[in-house]
This record gives structure tokens, sequence and C-alpha cells, in this order.
């Protein structure tokens, strides 16, 4: 995974609650065996009108906003299904950074795993930053110093979990970092299998 | 004295391999179940990093989401289906993995198989590529929905990195009318707490409306406890979940059983613990629900009428409804038992056990469907569902009535194989889930309990299923 320190960029303004996994990533793009290559299907419903045209009142087709990074989401964003497809394809559309009021928790957790930065900020914080960026106007996320920077140089300070935040600054292999911990595993699981035999077979 | 804990937290604690820097801690997974849509980037994952499964003994696959319900003797139609499918097995073959095949009796969807098979047991972790995995803590089983990225850190190393959860504590009071189902309880308190009322925590349920639940209600209730935001819901095992496991085939055999039991019977909050959140939901006098929007919150009676969005307090919420409203094409203000349905699905994770297959079939018997319904499926859970159906002869009276009577899957539930709803088509639904194209491309949605969808079914729009009391079976002559 690559580090994540900080990143100045346009920001979407995508303003809707409760935002699902399904409007995320319908379930047509499922099927796929890979991580890659599902932006196109992201937001599919919301960015494309019937004919498959991309819709001009959609957020995600506004010119001013081209070639952002951050994608600014109304609070409970990637509620419902635990679909890392919603992740993948918010990933491979550019995005690096969502911040937002709140998030689902798999949602969130998928996003951290694939090195999206997750930000929280009260409502009414990522509200002003909507507005600032409606003109394609640039912020900055600072992961290092937890801090969300507006164009007129205020500053919103959040909160970080220390784990997540170590990894993604370092970008670090989750799997790398658990499987040193191999010796505290087999004890855990010598002692569970002397209480819980049925658990590990027994008959 | 040692302090008081909830259900959640010994479970908890009892699975801590490395508590970390206190606030993300590596948890200890006893089960795994996997399925064929969430798992195949994650074998992709192990295999370039060149690392094992490490208890493959812990893990089971089935397919489940894209598998077709009907002409199982065929190949799967659709490539991608077939090579999801195609793929879970050729995995599970390659690390050793217990696979039930499409055609296998045991063959269901995750969480129906879960418990039928005795996997699903009290105070184990279980987690699941899916979120309805919240259905397993029917059993004190802390049981929660993973993304593929976690698929493969479980697969690898058979823990998580967590962060401990807040905990809930949801009372349910009051007698339940008659035909208040599970369904009904956990929509009355999805619309009480709203989708993100239970963000961030753990939900315990409680409370005699809760107790008095079967286990298949008990499945029915934390199934979607996901869809008010809790990334798990907990019930404390009893009587009726021992007897429930008690022939299962992974159930603890023998001199285990007793150990087992004994152990189990430890699982419930000390009397004193405390939760970050409570909130007490009155189920008295409630009649049946439907959803009328596009969340599982926007709940309505049957009895009652479509809301009006300036009715709600919030501008978002206001236009979250307009938007809903506009997208299910329905009127404010009308009544909800004058919406037409094209379609019924009597299926999911969330209703597909024999007691909800009984449910619909108590009310379908003697009527038919109406003839504007284009389809109606009823879908059973499992293979083994299914045959003790037949073996009660529900799916006569299904066929009889003029429903279809199909193979066990996700099916209409999110529309991954041939089971689908049409643009603009209205499905009576007892799945889980009235999101925006959940269905099917411009779907529209109204979840409900089984025998809700089948008087839907039979009135050709939503009904009150009090309106149709069962019909007694014609007694054969002697
Ligand atoms: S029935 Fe629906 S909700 Fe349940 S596991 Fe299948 S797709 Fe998920």
């Amino acid at each position: 995974m690559e580090p994540f320190k900080t990143i100045t960029s346009k920001a979407v303004p995508f303003n809707r609650r409760n935002v699902d996994t399904d409007i995320i990533m319908p379930s047509e793009f499922l099927k796929s065996l890979s991580r890659e290559g599902l932006g196109v299907g992201a937001f599919k419903a919301l960015r494309y009108l019937e004919d498959g045209s991309p819709n001009p009142d959609s957020e995600f087709n506004n010119p001013a906003y081209e070639g952002a990074q951050i994608l600014l989401a109304g609070p409970n964003i990637g509620c419902g299904s635990s679909r890392e497809h919603a992740a993948w394809g918010i990933k491979d559309m550019g995005f690096k950074v969502i911040i937002a009021a709140s998030f689902a928790d798999i949602f969130y957790s998928n996003c951290f795993k694939n090195g999206i930065v997750t930000v929280i900020l009260p409502e009414a914080q990522v509200e002003a930053l909507m507005e600032d960026v409606k003109e394609g106007a640039e912020i900055s996320v600072d992961l290092e110093a937890q801090t969300v920077q507006r164009p007129n140089q205020e500053v919103f300070h959040f909160d970080y979990e220390p784990f997540k935040r170590h990894a993604l600054l370092n970008g670090l292999d989750e799997i790398g970092i658990t499987l040193q911990k191999a010796g505290a595993l087999d004890e855990f699981e010598k002692q569970q299998s002397q209480k819980l035999p049925w658990l590990y077979g027994a008959a | 004295m040692p302090h008081a804990k909830t259900l959640y937290e010994k479970i908890w604690d009892a699975h801590v391999v490395d508590p970390g820097d206190g606030e993300t801690s590596l948890i200890y997974i006893d089960r795994h179940i996997i399925h064929e849509v969430t798992t195949p980037q994650a074998f992709e994952g192990l295999k370039l990093a060149g690392r094992k499964v490490r208890r493959p003994e812990a893990v089971i696959a089935v397919p489940d989401h894209n598998v077709p319900t009907k002409d199982r003797d065929k190949p799967i139609e659709d490539p991608q289906s077939a090579a999801q499918v195609a793929m879970l097995k050729e995995k599970c073959a390659e690390y050793g993995i217990e696979h039930i095949e499409m055609n296998d009796i045991r063959q269901g969807i995750v969480h129906v198989i879960g418990p039928e098979q005795g996997i699903t047991q009290p105070g184990i972790t279980l987690v699941c590529g899916d979120s309805h995995t919240a259905t397993h803590g029917a059993f004190g089983a802390l049981a929660f929905g993973i993304g593929t990225s976690e698929v493969e850190h479980c697969l690898a190393t058979q823990t998580l990195q967590l962060k401990k959860s807040k905990t809930m504590k949801v009372e349910v009071v009051g007698e339940p009318g008659p035909w208040l189902t599970a369904k009904d309880i956990i929509l009355a308190i999805i619309a009480h707490i709203g989708t993100s009322g239970g963000t961030g925590h753990v939900i315990e349920f409680f409370g005699p409306a809760i107790t008095g639940l079967t286990m298949e209600g008990r499945m029915t209730l934390c199934n979607m406890a996901i869809e008010a935001g809790a990334r798990a819901g907990l019930i404390a095992p009893d009587e009726k979940t021992f007897e429930y496991l008690q022939d299962k085939p992974r159930a603890p055999q023998g001199v285990h059983w007793n150990a087992a039991m004994a152990h189990w019977s430890t699982l419930k909050s000390d009397p004193d613990a405390t939760f970050d959140k409570v909130a007490v939901v009155d189920v008295a006098d409630i009649p049946p629900l439907v959803t009328w929007g596009t969340s599982p919150e926007d709940v309505a009676p049957i009895t009652g009428t479509v809301p009006h969005p300036d009715d709600f307090a919030n501008p978002s919420k206001q236009d979250a409804a307009r938007k809903a409203l506009d997208y299910l094409g329905l009127e404010a203000g009308m009544n909800i038992q004058d919406i037409k349905i094209d379609r019924a699905f009597i299926g999911s994770c969330t209703n597909s056990r024999i007691e909800d297959m009984r449910a619909a079939a108590v009310i379908a018997r003697g009527r038919k469907v109406a003839p504007n319904v284009i389809e109606a499926l009823v879908v059973p859970g499992s293979g083994l569902v299914k045959a003790q159906a037949e073996r009660e002869g529900l799916d006569k009276i299904f066929t009889e009535a003029g429903f279809e009577w199909r193979e066990p899957g996700c099916s209409m539930c999110l529309a991954m194989n041939a089971d689908r709803v049409g643009p603009k088509e209205r499905c009576a639904s007892t799945s889980n889930r009235n999101f925006v194209g959940r269905q099917g491309p411009d779907a529209r949605t109204h979840l409900m309990s089984p025998a809700m969808a089948a008087a839907a079914a039979i009135a050709g729009h939503l009904a009150d299923v009090r309106d149709y009391p069962p019909i007694p079976p014609v007694q054969e002559a002697a």
C-alpha cells in the first residue's frame, strides 16, 4: 500500500444522507473476480442517464470538480451491504480521501483496507467544506497533523484511530502486521482448545 | 469485585489475542463462512502474497448469492456467475476448505446453513463476507459482516484487527398482537432508532417479546440489526437455543454437549452491566408494518397512509422522502393498502426458514395469487428447509395458489441471478433492503413479513394479513 501523508485537491460535494453501498456499487458489478477497474460501475444510477451517457446533473460529472481526489459525503455514507467493491470503485475513480460526518462501520473499515483515508468531521464543518469547494476550490487533508485546511486557510481538526493512522502513514500491510503476532496466536489456540475442545473437532 | 460485563464484552474479552494499543485489538475468530461473491479477490490476495489458510477446518464455503433458483441440472447460464461459483469450489479444494456444492441438499444461504449445520454456537466469534452475518447473533454468537480484505485477513490469520464496539441495549416492551412477527418487531425498532441508530454499536435485545420468539424469529430479528447500523445483534442463549442446536451436525456431541451447555449458560449480560446507549421500543397494539420508502427506517403501519415529506422535521430528511416517493412512484397521503404490486418475493436470509414458509403457506392455502401479480416467488433458504417444507406439503399449497416454488439461494434479494424485479415494477418482499436498485435497476421494494407478502400476493396490493384469516385445509374423505 502507498503511504499517505497529505493531499491538496479539488473535492466533489456529494450531499446525500444514508448513501448505501448498493448505490455506490450496484450488484451487477459484484461478479468481478478482481479488485481493479470498478470505477465505471461506481454510483452508476447517478452518474449515467438511461441511454448510458453521462448525467450532466451529477456532481461526479461536473467539470469544476475534474480530477478531484477528495469526496465530501453526507452522513452515514456506505450503509448497507459489506461489499468491498464499493471501496474499490471509489478508489478506482481516483478518490483518496472521504470526508463525512459519519460512516457505516463496514464501509469505513473497507476504505481503510484499501488505503482510502476516512475523515470524520462534524456535519456543519462538512457542509462548510461543501460550500467551499463548489467553484472547484482546493482543500488539503493532512493525516499526520490530523487536519483539513479550507481555502480560507482555516483548519478543522479530526481524530483518527492510532492503529489505522500508523498503518496508513506507513503504507503497512495489515496481514503482515498480524502475522508478527504468530506466537500469541498459537498460545491463544492452545488455551482455547483445552477449554472448548469441541471447537477444535473433538468428538 | 470484577466489574459487571455485557454479553458483548464477555465474548470480546474471551477472544483477545493481543490487546494492541487498547483501541484496536487482535481478535480471534472461531468460525468463518464464505460464499462465491466476496471471496475471489481474497484468494487472489493470498496467492499473490504466497500465504496459506491458517485453519481450513474453521471455514466452510457455500455458493448462494448468484446461483440460479431453477434448472439446477443445467450449467449456470451467466458466465460471470458460473466463474465465481467455479472459483469458490476450486479454491476450497486448493486450500482444504469444506465446500457445499450447489446441488447438495445442505446448500443454502450462508446465514441459513450456519445455524442449520450447528456451526453457529453461543459465545463464538463468527464472520462472513456479508453484512447480514448479524443473523447468527440470535444464538448469542458475536457475528458480523466483513469486507473482502478482512476475509483475506481472516483466512490467513484466523483473526481480525478490530476496534471494540460500543454497546446498546434495545428493550422491547408490550405484548405483540396477532400476526406481529419478528420482522415487524425489527422494522419497528429500525423506525424508532433510525438506520444509523446503532452505528458503532453492538445491540443486545431484551424483553419478553424477544425471548418469546422462536430461534427462527430471533434470527430474523438479529439479521436486520445491521439495517439499524449496528455491527452485530445479540440475544443471550437460553433453553430454546440449546434445544435448536442439540441435534445439529456440527454441534458438540456426547460429553462435550454437557460441557458446552454449562459454558453457554454463563453467556448473558450481568444484571448490573451498563450499556453505552439504551432504547425502549413498545410493540403493544401495533399493526403489521411495511416500508414505503428506500430506507428500512421508512416504515408505516399497514393501516396507515404514505407520509408527506413535509411531516419530517429535518430538511434533508424531507428531501430524502421526496426522492423516495418519486422513486417508488407513490403519492403522499395515499392509503398504504391502495399500493398495487407486480411481484412478491418470499425468501432471503431474513425470512426463508421453515417457520417463514409455514406462515406464508397458512395465508396462501385455499387462495389464488391476484391476476395483476406477474410472479410470486417462494425461495426456501436451504435445501433442508425445502425438503422439510415439501414433507409438510407446503410446496403444493404454494403452487396451487399460483406461487412459484424454487431452489434455495439469495435470489431476488439482491438480483444477482436471473430473479429480479423489472424497472418500475413493485415488489412485496420479505428481504431486508428496500434500497434504490436493490432488487434490480429501478425496482421498487416494500419490506414486510412472509405472511404479509403472501397476503399482498393474494390481494394484488399491499394488504393487512389480519383480513385474510386462514382457510382450514379441505378434509380428505376417510
Ligand atoms: S439473502 Fe440477501 S441479504 Fe441475505 S445473504 Fe443473500 S444477498 Fe445477502
